[in-house]
This record gives C-alpha cells, structure tokens and sequence, in this order.
C-alpha cells in the first residue's frame, strides 16, 4: 500500500488538473490548471525511476554493490520542465497581449473567432 | 564529401538549427543579407532532406548513431544487449515524409521573404519558422520514443508562437493561445505512454519496445493515449478543437506549414500503430476504431466547411476533412493486416492510396493557401461576402487557386484524382457503404470550392478592388513550385507510387524490416 | 516601482552571491546535481532581483537593453552547435565526445571508486553545459524584461509623494 501511494497521488493531481482546466474560466487559471499536470506526469517518471534502497546515480560516489536509482527518467523529467517553463512563458505572453487588446481574460468572453 | 553523406541524418537537423541560430546576430549587424540567408539555408536542409530520401531508396534503411564513435552500433558493448543510444532510423515511410515537408518548406520560404517584407520582428519570425522545419525533419526521422516527444513540442511551441504573430486586433494570440494548450495537453499525454512503455521494457528504443511487445492493460491503456494525442496533433474528429481556430489566424505561409506538420503527427500515429504495435494487437478493432475517425473527420470537415464566410476558415476545415481520406486509407489496411490474401488484393492499394494523399494533400492544400493569402496581401479583406471580380486583376492567383481547386476535388488530371481512386477501389472491396461516403464528400468539397471560385474571382470588377495588382514575383514563384508538383503527380501516378509510395507502404507492413536494421547487426 | 533602502541595499551585496552560485551550479554540472539549465536559471534570478529593487527605465534600460540579451542567447546556442559539428569534422558523429580522456581541455580521465570528483574530466559535457547556461540566462532574462515592459510603472514623483491618510481610526485612536 505504501509502494502504491506515489501512484494515487499521480492519479489525484490528474483529475485535479483536469477538473481545473475543463471548467475553470479565468486563463491565468486554466494555464496554473496546466501546471499541475505536468507536473503530475514529472511524478509519474520519477516514480518509476524508484528502487529500493537504492542511492543516488552519482558515479564518483557509488560504493560496491549497491543498486542505483535509475538515472535516464531523471533526464526525461528535466527536460520536461524545460519544455514546460517555455510552454508556460508563451501562455502567459499571450494572455497579456489578449487582456490588453479584449480587455479581459475570461474564456467565455474572447469569442471573437466565431463558428 | 563523404562526410556530408555518411552524416546526412545529422546534417538535416543541424543545418536549419544552424542557420536559425545565426539569424538573430545577422539581423543585428547586417540586415540586408537575411532575406538571402534565410532562402540559401532552407535551400541547403530541403537539399539533405531530398539527398536523404534518395540514399534510403538505393541503399535501405538509414540507421544512424548519435554521439558514438563511427560505425558502432545502438548497444554499447556493456549495455546487456539493451540499445540505448539515441538513433534515427530512416526508411521508406520516413523519406516519403521527408519529401513532403522538403518541396513544401522551400516553396513557403520563396512565399514569406515577399510577404513579410514590412512587418517587423523578422529575425524572429524566421528563426522559428527554421526552428520548425528543423523539427519536422526531427520527428519524422527519429527511432527514439522520447526524442519523438521533445522533437513533437519543438512543433508545437514554435508553431504556436508563428500562428500568433500578427498581433494587432489580437485576433491571432486567442487561436494560437487555444492551439498551445490543445497541443501542450497532447504532448503530456504522450509523455505519460511513453512513461508507461519505458518503465515495462527499460528502453527508449522504437525497435527493441516492437520486439518485446506483449499486450498487456498498461500497454493498451498507453496505445489509447497515443492515439488520442496524435489524432489531437493531427486534428481528426472529435479533437478538431483547435485546427480551424489556428489555421484562419496564421499568415498563410505559415498554414501552409502548419498542414506538414500536423501530417508528420499522422506519421507518429501510423508509426506507433504499424511498428511498435504491430504484431500484437487485434488489428480488426483498432482497424474499424481509425476508420471510424477517418469517416467523422470526413463528414464533418466538409459539413461545416460548406457555410463558412471566412476563407482560410473554410480551407481549414477542408483541410480536417482531407485528414479524414488518409485515415480511412490506412485504416482499412491496417485492419485487413491480419488476412494476407485480402491485404493483397486491396489492402496494399488502400495503404498506398492513403499514404499518396498525405503528400498530394499537403502540395495542393499548400497551393490553395498561397494563393489565398496572395488574395489577402492585396485586398486586406477575408470575408467572401465583401470580394468578387478579382479574376480580371490577378490572373495568375486565379489559375493557381483554379488549379489548387481542381487537384481537391480529385479532377483529373491532377494529383488529388490518382490517390481519391485509389482510396474509392479499395474500400469498396473492403465495404461498400464507406466508399460511397467518401464519394458523397469528395462531390460537396467540389460544390464548396466552387462556391468560393465563383464569389472570389469570377463576377464584375468591383470598385473598391480598382488599384489592386498582381502580387510580387517570389510569392508566385513559390506557388509555381507547388504547382509543378501538383500537376507533375497527377499526369505520371504510375512513377510516382512505384517510386516513392510503395516502399513507404511496405516499410510500414513489414514490421520485421524495422526491427532488423535496427537491432539486427548489432547484437 | 521602487522598494525601501533595506532592500536595495540588501540586493547590492546578494546579487554578485547569486551570479557566483549560479556559475557554481553550471560549472559543476557533471559531477554533483545542476548544469546548464538550472544553473542558467539561477543566474537568470540575479536579473529578476535587479529588476524588483530599481526603476526598470533607469536600470535596464540604461545598464543592458534587451536586445544585449538577446546576442548573448544567441552566442550560447552557437557555441552548442558549434561543438557539436566539430565532432562531425574531427571523422566522428554528430555530438561525440571527442574531448573525453584525451590531453585536451577537458580531458582527464575518471578515476574509479568513491573520490571527491575532478572537475577537469567529461570531455565535451562541460562544454556543452556552459553554452546551454549562457543561452538559459540571456533568454530568460529577455523573458523576464519584456514581461516586466508590459506593466505598467510608478514613477519616482508618484513613489516620493507623502503617503494618502489610508489607515481609518476607530473611536479610540488605533486602526480599525
């Protein structure tokens, strides 16, 4: 039950932060809502990445016969946060170049792109 | 010289990387060289991607090593037999998509260098605009799950950032803001399925996940992520959300890139289904569960196309429309997969004749987007209920449109006729009822462009459009391009499948070809 | 906006702190947790504090606009390119490790066991972590200051003016 409980967080966070981004109508919301779950899917990778008493992957400083956590999802992860700083940048830009020109930032509002 | 050969996968996403790179520094200094840098490095990576796709047809699958001494293979010595090392693996279907965005990223570049002449913000703008095609080459050479994955954001944020850069009236930020979430959310999905593969068979590797492959509930629920996240890349019915939005708001050249793009998402989903999934999943289901989308895509692309009043509105949903033809093709194939007497009999041409529409879909889609947006530089105006009579001032945008209208349709003898019948025979061997459908959209896309012929340029000279010219020769000469291509596909089918289509198709229905060039010698 | 004297004097003496720690990070970034991304970031912090303690026209503006930061993002993606084709050149592939264990600049080789870890080791990895922290800081700096353009700024009369009765007093003299 302890070993799974990374698992239920992840599973929580996700529905979190899909509630948050299917109803909530303010963008700067939306875009925190999109923050959550990438955030939830960094914990997803690094808990795979899990093993049991293992150290940390640090070459220099491994002594003999000790497993090692695995090292390849840690980079995954980071460059996931990357790409998420860059993503959240670019939203944000864009909500400020909107809320000067419509005035507000309300999603049901910036309807300007009629059907 | 045998550098640049033996390095060619590496030289299609270092050369634009390059050259984007260079963009800001030459702008600051020495502005008047960057319209001519700029087409000189789009030149040179549409050049390694054609070289590319050439060696792949005489030599068989590329396989190219990242970052190890030369020669070794994707193991290291000391790995255990588990490849690790990052690789691209070109094969047919890659270089046939590597030929798509090549033709159609040179002719845009001619298109924008005129287009954007007095906009401001163009180091920039042409730095994304590298950034993107380097990653198109990127995500449809690669052999890595998880480079597919950053090489698929790569697409997304400099896509979005392009779609929105003619701010003024904002217009353009609300449908690239709707276009990065819908993306970004897409892109996460397919993060956690890769997740779910790695932590199952300890490897990144496209070829060595296909060879371990079992079906298990992880491995299905990972399918059904990937597949709701390519269709979302793609944008098939029912997450169309964002294609029109962001397709009307772009700069037209732009559009036209953007349809590369979302295809090289097409190819991420056939990847995935054909080579990582192949042998192991019931083929019937998943065959009918992308059929079904294809034939959604379809109807609804053109139903909601026929009442529109916005012109790059109205080619967008064509455009979601069109996805819906080669999902259909690739759909019955894969789902006949299982019965090698009926993939032979149809389940081959249904394959080739979707796979086909991928490349004449993005040609004349491209073509039909310039020319549009040649109609926009010049009047300012994009509602078809203010244009008309604008046959008599533009003459060579009306034969370009009338061209790009007809290939759509699928008139011969353009290139839209050859891949639409290849599609028609074989689902109708398949199951009639689809067949017929298809028909049925093909004739109300044909009524739609029509329609928009009639009101753009045929009638009487309007007033208001007395002083409007013809647009400047490289928009033109970039539309030529496309056109030569349109009609040069359309007048030789036969060469064309037999050269290009037919070893994409059977790349992607030999499962075990991908595995061996990868793995084979290397154990 | 500007704040208080504490923190602007405070913001003097750490920035310097936060520039070096940052470099730290890149630095080190085959050997302990860090490289370039992170300690790019860090340093890109040193400008976020610049830009709370002073008057964005004054400070910036005046000091490096942003088109400054813009060539030193470019610089740093150029040098990442650039070392990943000299591999091409020197007859291997493309971002090989061409400097590992050979006498050059970053060639020491690793020493097995528990140590204390030798900075000059990892070939062409420092190298490449430098680049992507000089790319990191100067575009998020320039993020950072054309975000910061974007508002809407007090200007020094409107700051130095004595402050408006705000505080309400209730019956006995104290804030309500």
């Amino acid at each position: 039950m302890i070993a799974n409980l990374p698992f239920i967080a992840i599973a929580l966070l996700i529905g979190i932060a899909f509630a948050i981004i299917l109803l909530k109508k303010n963008m700067i919301k939306m875009v925190m809502g999109l923050g959550i779950l990438e955030s939830a899917v960094n914990l997803f990778l690094i808990t795979i990445g899990y093993r049991e008493d293992g150290i940390a992957p640090i070459f220099t400083n491994a002594p003999e016969g000790v497993n090692m956590v695995l090292p390849t999802v840690q980079a995954l992860t980071l460059t996931n946060i990357v790409i998420g700083v860059a993503g959240t940048a670019l939203m944000i830009s864009m909500i400020m170049v909107i809320y000067k020109k419509y005035g507000t930032i309300n999603s049901d509002k910036m309807r300007r792109l009629k059907e | 010289m045998s550098l640049i050969l033996d390095n060619l996968p590496a030289l299609l996403i270092a050369v634009p990387l390059l050259g984007a790179f260079l963009i800001p520094i030459i702008g600051r200094f020495l502005p008047k060289i960057r319209d001519a840098w700029i087409i000189l490095v789009s030149f040179l990576s549409s050049m390694a991607a054609v070289l590319t796709a050439f060696t792949v047809y005489t030599k068989g699958t590329l396989v190219y090593v990242f970052g190890a001494a030369a020669g070794s293979g994707a193991a290291p010595i000391d790995s255990g037999g588990i490849p690790f090392r990052i690789i691209f693996t070109i094969d047919g279907f890659g270089a046939f998509m590597l030929l798509s965005a090549a033709i159609v990223s040179f002719a845009v570049v001619l298109y924008l260098v005129a287009s954007q002449k007095e906009r401001s913000g163009k180091s920039e703008f042409y730095a994304l605009y590298l950034l993107l095609t380097a990653g198109i080459f990127g995500m449809v050479s690669t052999g890595d799950l998880f480079n597919f994955f950053v090489f698929l954001e790569i697409n997304t944020l400099s896509g979005a950032a392009l779609v929105s850069y003619h701010r003024k009236g904002g217009i353009a930020v609300e449908g690239a803001l709707k276009y990065l979430i819908v993306n970004t959310v897409g892109g996460l999905m397919v993060l956690f399925s890769v997740g779910l593969l790695y932590a199952q068979y300890n490897s990144l590797n496209m070829a060595y996940i296909a060879s371990q492959m079992t079906l298990t509930t992880l491995n299905i629920v990972a399918l059904v992520l990937f597949i709701t996240a390519l269709a979302m890349k793609a944008g098939a019915v029912p997450f169309h959300f964002a294609t029109p939005d962001a397709y009307s708001v772009a700069p037209s050249g732009i559009t036209a890139l953007m349809v590369v793009a979302s295809q090289a998402g097409l190819y991420g989903l056939f990847r995935i289904l054909f080579t990582v999934y192949g042998g192991v999943i019931n083929t019937v289901t998943v065959g009918w569960v992308i059929i079904v989308i294809g034939i959604l895509s379809m109807v609804i692309g053109v139903t909601m196309a026929l009442p529109q009043k916005d012109i790059k509105r109205l080619l967008a949903y064509h455009a979601v429309s069109q996805t819906g033809y080669m999902l259909l093709g690739v759909g019955v194939a894969f789902a006949v997969l299982g019965d090698p007497a009926a993939t032979a009999a149809f389940g081959q041409t249904a394959m080739e004749g979707g796979l086909f529409h991928i490349i004449n879909h993005a040609l004349y889609k491209g073509l039909l987007f310039l020319a549009v947006g040649a109609v926009i530089y010049r009047t300012g105006v994009w509602s078809l209920n203010k244009l008309g009579g604008l046959g008599h001032n533009m003459k060579w945008t009306m034969v370009f449109f009338l061209i790009g209208a007809l290939a759509i349709a699928g008139i011969p003898p353009f290139n839209g006729f050859a891949s639409k019948l290849m599609i028609y025979e074989s689902v109708f061997a398949f199951n009639p009822a689809l067949s017929i459908i298809a028909m049925v959209v093909s004739i109300l896309t044909l009524a739609s462009f029509m329609k928009v012929f009639h009101s753009v340029f045929m009638g009487p000279k309007l007033p208001e459009f007395e002083n409007v010219k013809e647009v400047p020769k490289l928009m033109i000469a970039g539309m030529v391009i496309l056109t030569i291509f349109v009609i040069g596909f359309g007048l030789m089918p036969d060469l064309v499948v037999d050269s290009i289509v037919t070893p994409a198709a059977n790349a992607l229905l030999n499962q075990g070809s991908y595995i061996t060039a990868v793995l084979g010698g290397f154990l | 906006m500007t704040s208080g004297l504490i923190v602007r004097t405070a913001g003097r003496l750490i920035v310097p702190l936060i520039f070096i720690f940052g470099f730290y990070l890149v630095a080190h970034g085959h050997l302990t947790p860090g490289g370039g991304f992170q300690g790019g970031a860090v340093i890109a912090t040193g400008v976020a504090l610049i830009l709370i303690c002073y008057y964005y026209k004054d400070s910036i503006e005046k000091f490096s606009p942003a088109k400054n930061f813009k060539l030193i993002e470019a610089s740093g993606l150029l040098l990442y390119i650039c070392t990943a084709l000299s591999a091409l050149v020197l007859g291997s592939s493309f971002l090989f490790n061409w400097l590992n264990a050979s006498g050059g600049l970053f060639g020491h080789a690793v020493t097995y066991g528990i140590n204390a870890g030798d900075l000059f080791t990892a070939g062409v990895i420092p190298v490449l972590n430098f680049a992507i922290g000089i790319e990191v800081f100067g575009a998020l700096s320039v993020v950072l200051l054309y975000m910061f353009a974007g508002l809407r700024e007090t200007t020094r009369a409107e700051d130095d003016a004595p402050a408006p009765v705000l505080l309400k007093k209730g019956k006995k003299g104290d804030r309500k």
